[in-house]
């Protein structure tokens, strides 16, 4: 975590350098933005915060289990339109009293996740907790979509 | 000043056990500083905070069952979360407080009376 930040010579002191300082800077940032984010965690390079996402089937049910540490649960959002879930919602900066971020790799801002469902699902029996940091949304199978047993008579 | 935010790169050390760095934000506050790690599926009892050798290690685990069912889709890790920080000298080791909620653990670390910046009044 301790990369040590290159120090450009100040470019702007030398007047006929100067126009080159605005490319520079924008290269800067080109080379600055992708890598602080994707510092933290692995495989966010141009996305942001992507929380991990698990999906699981059991014999009657699918179940969602999102991390997603330190939200509140009415910032999170579920939605489910043709056969795929949809988690999204937004981390807000939490209200500072005169505190000076030092390091932050924690994102703030929004995310959006999507997954399409293997099965389908009863929409309208579709339940969502949020406990510890992780959502877990149950989604109960649409009665065809269960597995049934065939009695050989 | 800054060592709270340097952090200690265990390399040598013998891991038994393997262990996930999460993200974590250090800011600086009127009388300390505050960390925030991010730790879901954590509870209260799974975080074990220690200070040895002006050292600060933060270990979480995991206490979330096992969700039933085959699994379709997968990209959380099993591992638990571990994170190491040495502390700034003016830090007072024995009054660092910790509190998680909702997998967010956020640590109070207040500086050493001494260290604060004190007024005096002149009689």
């Amino acid at each position: 975590m301790n990369l040590i930040r290159y120090h450009a010579p100040d470019a702007t002191s030398w007047p006929a350098l100067d126009r080159w300082s605005n490319l520079r800077d924008e290269l800067n940032s080109f080379f600055e933005l992708p890598l602080s984010s994707s510092f933290g965690r692995g495989g966010q390079l141009f996305t942001g915060w992507s929380p991990a996402l698990d999906l699981y089937e059991s014999g009657d049910h699918l179940m969602a289990v999102v991390e997603l540490p330190g939200m509140r649960k009415e910032d999170v959002d579920v939605s489910l339109h043709d056969g795929a879930l949809t988690i999204s919602g937004e981390r807000k900066r939490e209200s500072t009293n005169g505190e000076k971020a030092q390091r932050t790799e924690r994102y703030v801002g929004t995310f959006r996740r999507s997954i399409s469902l293997p099965t389908r699902v009863d929409a309208s029996k579709v339940t969502a907790t949020y406990e510890d940091g992780i959502l877990k949304v149950t989604l109960p199978k649409a009665e065809e979509a269960k597995p049934k047993q065939i009695k050989v008579s | 000043m800054k060592t709270l935010t340097r952090e200690t790169r265990d390399a040598d050390r013998v891991q038994t056990e393997q262990f996930i760095t999460p993200p974590a934000s250090v800011s600086d506050t009127a009388d300390g500083y505050m960390l925030e790690i991010e730790m879901p599926g954590v509870k209260k009892d799974g975080l074990d905070i220690s200070v040895e050798n002006n050292e600060l290690t933060i270990i979480g685990r995991r206490s979330v069952p096992a969700a039933e069912g085959t699994v379709i889709h997968c990209e959380s890790r099993p591992e638990n979360f571990r994170r190491t920080f040495e502390l700034d000298p003016s830090i007072d080791a024995n009054k660092i407080s910790a509190k998680i909620d909702q997998g967010l653990m956020t640590l109070t670390l207040p500086k050493a009376e001494h260290v604060k910046p004190r007024k005096i009044a002149v009689a």
